[in-house]
């Protein structure tokens, strides 16, 4: 896998043993609280291949609820992750799954959230602490957490992209990267849209009032 | 594909150090100034040294009670001045423990290039720092050369032990020293090249055979013995000793050796020490 910065390779700054089993895992979680959209209260967690392994001796779930309490990987309160669970009221249950053909180290979140949220998140930690979202409540994607990114849930209609890039374009928010699908034709659809600037609230705002949008996730890059 | 080789000839043509071409090179693709990134290496360089402080205290224990405490017993002999290294090797084996300690202990360290490698570089540098009394700003300098040449590898090969075996990790991890020791010392961009290679070379077959599948045994140890070996290769290059294969070469043999390494000497825990009858009975003892 090649690297494209020095920070890559000198770097990053975590709480060990492992960059894939323990600072990726926390980067996992971080990345499912934010699309969760608020604090966990409930969870349970599916562990795929080598994940379901290195739980115990690489912290791998310490570190994932670690990442669902909102720590970074560098936090060093991480070993302790399962005791501030308890205290902030995060209920959870680890199962070793077989979630199909996925990177032997996957996970699969389902939380509720304290206000209500609910999420299903599959994410898998590629080397090197390097994280990819893999599926948002059914829907394949590909979200690394470098860029903020927009999911937005709509009804499959003509338009609806455009009316959601045009808003972009109006705020001067480019697009770096973007991913269009769908259950099936004329049915619920998501699109995720990459951006070099954080999008506005105001242009939220205006993107969740548009007809047919169903849901706006904002994400924030991690780090 | 990028070369080291290219960086040795820009930075003779240019009269440069490795370092600087590098850091040069990271300011275009990231358009990030100078003072960002240079500030960005001194947050890795203080972690890194906290990260030694810590593990010498001795104090820390791992999950699994396996490691822990012998930074310290090193540190311990080498104060007592009998050490058969004198100070300055012991101080390297302290140093690399130390760091690998707090790693293996759920602490906080810098992943350089990994997290199970993350000993060999602080030990080398802040030894060499030791010795030769250099500032902050040449310490960061030589961290981007070893961040620069990390990079080559990462390209040409992998710095992972699940794809190259331990070669990828503690031997990437040594050559890297290697380079920076070089540098840090004032020896040239070609001699940066040849320590590197000459450090690589010796670590080539290395497999990766976790004990209970931690990053503990052997990984621990392994970081103190790259480090002594880049300390190695980084006094034969200074002293113009030259290596008969050039870096580049080694980067692709170490990552065909690895391509040709079996699964179960991949970090699966399933060959090698991870499978000795002491092995073994760690494992059940644990899980």
């Amino acid at each position: 896998m090649s690297r494209s910065s020095v920070f890559d390779l000198l770097g990053p700054i975590m709480v060990g043993p492992s960059s894939s089993h323990t600072a990726g895992a926390v980067r996992l979680g971080l990345m499912a609280r934010k699309i969760l959209g608020e604090a966990p209260v409930g969870g349970t967690i599916r562990l795929h291949g080598s994940f379901a392994k290195t739980g115990k001796g690489h912290g791998t779930n310490l570190a994932l609820i670690a990442g669902l309490l909102g720590m970074r990987p560098d936090d060093e309160r991480i070993p302790a992750a399962d005791k501030m669970a308890k205290e902030q009221g995060l209920n959870y249950m680890f199962v070793s799954a077989d979630l199909g053909d996925f990177h032997p180290n996957t996970v699969q979140f389902e939380l509720i959230g304290e206000a209500g949220a609910h999420a299903q998140i599959v994410g898998s930690s590629i080397g090197g602490g390097t994280i990819v979202i893999r599926e948002i409540n059914g829907y394949k994607v590909e979200v690394r957490g470098h860029y903020p990114t927009l999911v937005i849930l709509h009804q499959d209609l003509p338009g609806l992209v455009a009316q959601v890039t045009l808003l972009l374009a109006n705020a001067q928010t480019n697009i770096a990267r973007m991913m269009v699908s769908r259950e099936k034709r004329g049915a619920q659809a998501l699109m995720v849209l990459e951006t070099d600037e954080l999008v506005e609230e105001a242009v939220l705002v205006l993107m969740r009032s548009l007809p047919k949008i169903y849901q706006v996730l904002a994400i924030e890059p991690l780090e | 594909m990028r070369a080291y080789e290219d960086w040795v000839i820009e930075a003779e043509a240019r009269g440069l150090k490795i370092s600087e071409v590098v850091y040069q090179y990271e300011m275009e693709s990231s358009q990030q100034s100078e003072q960002v990134l240079f500030q960005r290496m001194l947050n890795n360089l203080e972690v890194m040294r906290e990260s030694v402080a810590s593990g010498l205290s001795g104090e820390r224990r791992s999950i699994s009670g396996l490691v822990g405490g012998d930074a310290a017993k090193v540190e311990a002999r080498r104060k007592t001045g009998e050490s058969l290294l004198g100070e300055p090797i012991s101080g390297v084996i302290a140093r690399a423990l130390a760091v690998a300690e707090v790693n293996a202990c759920m602490g906080k360290i810098v992943a350089a290039p990994t997290a199970g490698s993350c000993g060999v570089i602080p030990a080398v540098l802040l030894t060499v720092e030791e010795i030769l009394k250099v500032s902050d700003q040449e310490l960061i300098l030589a961290l981007f050369t070893s961040a620069g040449l990390g990079m080559i590898i990462s390209e040409r090969a992998n710095v992972s032990g699940a794809e190259g075996g331990c070669q990828a990790e503690i031997g990437s991890a040594t050559a890297m020293a290697a380079a920076a020791a070089v540098e840090l010392a004032g020896g040239t961009p070609r001699q940066t090249a040849d320590a590197a290679a000459i450090a690589l070379k010796s670590m080539l077959g290395l497999v990766c055979d976790p004990v209970a599948g931690l990053v503990e045994v052997p990984c621990v140890k392994r970081n103190a013995t790259g480090a002594t070996i880049a300390m190695a290769a980084a006094e034969m290059a200074l002293s113009g000793v030259k290596s008969a294969i050039p870096i580049d070469e080694v980067i692709d043999a170490m990552g065909d050796i690895g391509n040709q390494m079996p699964c179960a000497l991949k970090e699966t825990a399933q060959g090698g020490l991870a499978v000795t009858p002491t092995g073994r009975r760690i494992q059940a003892d644990f899980l």
